[in-house]
């Protein structure tokens, strides 16, 4: 009797019925079980089953959009963690933070990547938009996927600006005091708009538990629902866009006889 | 092109056997229908081991980020105790330092809504659409139209004092029209008269604001007063 091996208790149970259950189609070693990871795979369906080959390559997009949705998914799984330790009240929101850099396990590296995660978001988005504006592919037909993108960086902003709130140190106190003040000087709208945001008229408790739920609830399910919306689009406006090409432009140009 | 295939006509009496089909390919289409032929991989595994390569490059190179660098964290937050100066987070650094000039309607209200709406209407403009090369079309009256809205834009921030803006700006607008007629010249020079108009005024903005956030960031101490990064001053 052979030993078994990784391979071969692998290939076996993804024979059982149990697996062929949960995933309906074999191993991906046909272009049609390829085909079948994608397009049976609720989370890979936003892609198309195949892509062009050249847009895979580095100058087609820098791959700035997929930094931006790796950042997402790090800045979502460490956000969770710190949830765990965190609580949006005065003056215990500080303390956690002090329990988070000298009582948990790995609660400051935890911190500091959420950190640093959250301004690469951001320094991504804003990359990855001019990338899109430089190659022109805010062109029809890929529009309405151009504005979902604003939307998005102003979302990420949001979350940024609601996040940098929630350690309630002087930083975040002042940084949002100074920022919120900005939003008084709009006419009509302003006042009442910045009561609502902080839920009283200075940066207090109300402002950081209002902040809390816009930061780990709204925020992130919004984003969730536009980056969803906004990755389908680039499949049904066909692929990924990188830079102009020369006869593509007008699709007539090139169909010519 | 070739290997497209030929188009077939089908004529026939029956219309429920073969429908008429008309096509009719606007610059506005679908996009199935604009496809060319090109060579197509699988996505899997092509595109998602890439993805996943990628988000692990992140997740090592952010991690490392954390190990080395700290997240600010200073005393708890004291509502009668102002730092001086108060600063915003970097990206809206811009915006705060657009308000030691302009007052806040202009600097916190109008102009970063006119940068949103901008942003948002930049598909649907014809100009961004259709735009060649800025110099390729008009004469004298586009020359006086593009001076004009260089010096206007110029005028108007060193009006409030604004240079941080003023001089990035009448600094773009000398490049802009030494890019004229450079259609014959050295390569750099023929590079920069394909540049379109609207790709001239996103580089402003990218600039302006660019100026605009390190100024803010790096060079404003007690007061917004102008300090040098390397004083010993340290607000975060």
């Amino acid at each position: 009797m052979r030993a078994p091996t990784v391979g071969g208790v692998s290939a076996w149970l993804r024979e059982t019925s149990v697996y062929r259950s949960i995933v309906r189609h074999g191993v991906a070693d046909t272009n049609l079980n390829r085909s079948l990871v994608v397009m049976e795979n609720l989370f890979l369906h936003v892609h198309p089953v195949k892509v062009r080959a050249k847009t895979l390559r580095l100058s087609h997009t820098l791959w700035l959009g997929g930094i931006t949705i790796a950042c997402t998914l790090i800045l979502y799984a460490s956000g969770i963690l710190l949830m765990f330790y965190y609580h949006p009240s005065v003056p215990q929101a500080y303390r956690d933070m002090k329990e988070l850099q000298f009582v948990v396990d790995d609660g400051l590296f935890l911190r500091n990547l959420h950190r640093w995660g959250a301004h690469l978001m951001v320094f991504a988005a804003f990359a990855h938009m001019l990338r899109v504006f430089y190659h022109r592919a805010y062109r029809p037909p890929r529009q309405f996927n151009w504005v979902v993108g604003v939307v998005l960086l102003l979302a990420t902003l949001g979350l940024s600006y609601t996040g940098y709130l929630l350690p309630w140190d002087q930083l975040a106190f002042w940084g949002v005091s100074v920022g919120t003040n900005m939003v008084r000087a709009a006419p009509w709208i302003g006042e009442p708009f910045r009561f609502l945001l902080l839920g009283g008229h200075v940066v207090s408790e109300n402002a950081l538990l209002r902040f809390y739920v816009l930061h780990c609830v709204v925020l992130p399910v919004t984003l969730i629902v536009l980056v969803s919306i906004h990755i389908w689009r680039v499949r049904k406006d066909g692929g990924v866009q990188g830079p102009p090409e020369d006869d593509a432009s007008s699709p007539s140009a090139g169909e010519q006889p | 092109m070739s290997a497209l295939p030929p188009i077939s006509i089908e004529e026939s009496n029956d219309p429920l056997a073969t429908p008429r089909r008309v096509a009719l390919v606007r610059p506005d289409t679908r996009p199935a229908v604009r496809r060319r032929e090109e060579t197509y991989v699988m996505t899997f595994p092509h595109l998602v081991v890439r993805e996943i390569i990628l988000f692990q490059v992140v997740t090592i190179a952010l991690s490392i980020a954390a190990l080395l660098f700290d997240a600010p964290l200073q005393g708890i937050a004291n509502p009668t105790e102002t730092p001086n100066p108060a600063k915003a987070p970097w990206y809206f650094l811009g915006l705060q330092e657009l308000l030691h000039y302009f007052p806040p309607v202009v600097a916190g209200v109008l102009l970063p809504g006119l940068v949103v709406i901008a942003l948002v209407v930049i598909p649907y403009a014809r100009i961004n659409l259709s735009a060649g090369p800025l110099w390729a079309r008009g004469g004298p009256r586009l020359l006086a139209a593009i001076t004009t809205a260089i010096v206007g834009v110029a005028a108007f921030a060193a009006l409030f004092d604004c240079w941080p803006v003023a001089v990035p700006t009448l600094a773009v607008g000398v490049v802009m029209l030494a890019a004229r007629g450079g259609e014959r010249g050295s390569r750099f020079r023929r590079a920069l008269a394909e540049v379109t108009l609207p790709e001239w005024i996103m580089t402003w903005f990218v600039i302006v604001a660019s100026v605009l956030t390190i100024i803010g960031t790096f060079f404003r101490g007690p007061g917004w007063s102008f300090v040098w990064p390397w004083a010993s001053f340290r607000s975060w």
